[in-house]
């Protein structure tokens, strides 16, 4: 079950980040966050992934994780140990595939206008709320039938609690 | 209030009477489509224990991406796909030799008018050419499909785009997808669908709707529509295997509640390249002119069909293509391969000099065709995104097969104008 607040410094990414960008298609071969995690982002040359290991949090404009539905784009950033992305908004397959690996999305593209890099933000998932330097910003709650997914730590634990019965 | 396409389709795959945008519906699929990715799909199955489909005639499974094996990881990969398929005896399998899954199961009748089709792949847009409800999932939820038989899936806003008047000589579907990606943005679209209508459409060829279908995802489109005509039931009949297959086709009511509405008048297009490394960067064919390219990629399930190959032969034809550059065309499947032999177009292409590959993914899935440091692609697929295609400081853009053509001649971006 993920924490009801997250909270930590932020990396800062632009619009349109894609999933090529954050995992290429040469490492869809891996499945293990940890074994993608090595070549997260490598795209964006010297110093990534290892940069991102020192924050907490992505914040993003539009449209991140648009392009290819790789569902390792978000194992990957998971298995940076980042806990939670928020983004002014997402790609659908990109914001499916997160729930269904249990990584917590939020999008709030208010806070994305007001946060910088190395910012410290707190996420309250329970009251929709994000606090940035004593400001704070309300993002809209998931579904209750699709929060569960990602209550569960994402769709395979969900489904392995739910499978059918005889299957 | 009457529905959309969208809207029809998601309330009859959930056993709901109507259904409006924002509402989530737990839908059934008619076909649940994996790729190359298959293996990640079984396990997943194996993590979770489950042993049993909910029903093996709706799985389809297409190897694709890196076919054949390059590597014995994808040999592997490829074997546990396989082994799955025979285990549970998936009738709608096919291996490395078919070509791209979305154009194998459409020319094998399996995409029907009014389906509802999921897949490990965002352009599942594409099924829209033929009226059906195609969109992109990730593995574990094409697990969940094949196990449940169902997704939870939002019911979409729809746009309306209304296309009239004729192209141009030279100018396409292509350029016509390239014009609204950059009007509209990669996100213009997003999680919303699209219904293509106006007094060209009747003109466009499947194969061209596919291309409209295809690239429309890369304005963020989860589903794309081209209303089912008499084109759509002649591609159709030879096609559907059981000559007793019904379909019924599914039409937007009058009143359905659009949220904009977009025309294009298509004889105001010219041709259109999207700059690197976003195919929002579109720029029209004027201001890129002269471009050195290292190589041409033709191919992918946006523009490797017979069509796209065809218009390619026609300005390659008693031409040879730039010794500087490599020109690559990959068929998007065993049939286009084969109708392209008997046409006499790939004996064209070859004797350009072009080099010609099984048909598959090929490099726009990085399967060949890797690209050093500060090299230029053209392709005519679907993404331009940096290291898509190799070094990160290599770039890639893209443009019709065309383009391609009149490039790969002058071995540096070229108006397809010129030539025809």
């Amino acid at each position: 079950m993920p924490a009801t607040q997250i909270e930590g410094r932020v990396f800062k990414f632009g619009d349109n980040v894609n999933s090529d960008i954050i995992i290429a298609g040469r490492y869809l071969i891996y499945i293990d966050p940890k074994e993608l995690a090595q070549h997260a982002f490598e795209m964006l040359g010297e110093g990534f992934p290892a940069r991102l290991t020192q924050y907490d949090i992505l914040v993003a404009g539009r449209n991140f994780g648009c392009g290819s539905a790789r569902e390792q784009a978000s194992t990957a950033i998971k298995g940076l140990g980042i806990k939670a992305v928020v983004a002014a908004s997402f790609a659908r397959t990109f914001y499916r595939n997160a729930i269904n690996d249990g990584l917590t999305i939020v999008e709030c593209p208010e806070l994305y206008a007001a946060v910088a890099e190395g910012d410290r933000i707190a996420i309250e998932l329970a009251s929709g709320r994000i606090t940035h330097q004593g400001g704070e910003y309300a993002f809209p709650q998931m579904p209750d039938s699709v929060r569960r997914i990602l209550e569960l730590g994402g769709l395979a634990n969900y489904l392995k609690a739910n499978l059918p019965a005889g299957s | 209030m009457g529905m959309t396409i969208a809207e029809k389709i998601l309330a009859s795959k959930s056993g709901a009477a109507r259904v409006a945008p924002g509402e989530i519906v737990d839908a059934y699929p008619d076909v649940v489509m994996s790729h190359t990715a298959t293996w990640r799909s079984v396990s997943v199955m194996r993590r979770i224990g489950a042993t049993k489909l909910y029903d093996p005639e709706r799985l389809a499974i297409v190897l694709d991406h890196i076919s054949p094996a390059k590597t014995e990881k994808y040999a592997q990969d490829q074997q546990t796909s396989r082994n799955f398929a025979r285990e549970y005896g998936i009738r709608k399998f096919y291996d490395v030799d078919a070509g791209i899954a979305h154009l194998v199961l459409m020319e094998h009748g399996h995409i029907k008018p009014g389906d509802l089709i999921v897949g490990t792949d965002s352009h599942c847009t594409i099924y829209g050419a033929l009226g059906s409800l195609g969109t992109g999932i990730g593995y574990t939820e094409v697990t969940s499909v094949w196990v449940t038989g169902k997704l939870w899936m939002k019911v979409p806003t729809t746009l309306r785009f209304v296309l009239n008047g004729q192209f141009v000589i030279g100018v396409s579907a292509k350029d016509l997808m390239l014009h609204l990606i950059g009007r509209l943005g990669a996100d213009g679209c997003g999680y919303k669908s699209a219904e293509f209508y106006g007094d060209a459409l009747p003109r466009m060829s499947i194969s061209e709707r596919m291309t409209m279908a295809n690239l429309a995802m890369e304005m963020g489109s989860k589903c794309v529509f081209v209303p089912p005509d008499e084109k759509t039931a002649e591609y159709l009949r030879p096609r559907l295997q059981d000559p007793a297959t019904q379909y019924q086709p599914v039409y937007a009511d009058a009143d359905a509640l659009y949220e904009q509405e977009i025309r294009v008048d298509l004889s105001q297009l010219e041709p259109m390249v999207a700059c690197p490394h976003q195919v929002e960067n579109t720029k029209p064919i004027t201001e890129v002119v002269g471009t050195r390219i290292d190589q041409a990629f033709l191919g992918s399930c946006a523009n490797g069909k017979y069509e796209d190959l065809a218009v390619a032969a026609q300005i390659l034809r008693g031409r040879k293509v730039d010794p500087r550059v490599r020109l690559i065309v990959t068929p998007g499947s065993r049939e286009i391969l084969l109708q392209a032999m008997h046409s006499g177009v790939l004996q064209t292409l070859v004797e350009s000099g072009a080099l010609v590959t099984n048909p598959g993914c090929g490099a726009c899935a990085g399967d060949g065709g890797t690209m050093a440091d500060g090299e230029v692609s053209l392709s005519t697929a679907n993404r331009n995104f940096i290291g898509r295609m190799g070094s990160p400081k290599s770039s890639i853009y893209l443009s019709s097969p065309a383009t391609l053509a009149a490039s790969a001649v002058k071995g540096a971006i070229a108006d397809p104008r010129e030539f025809l």
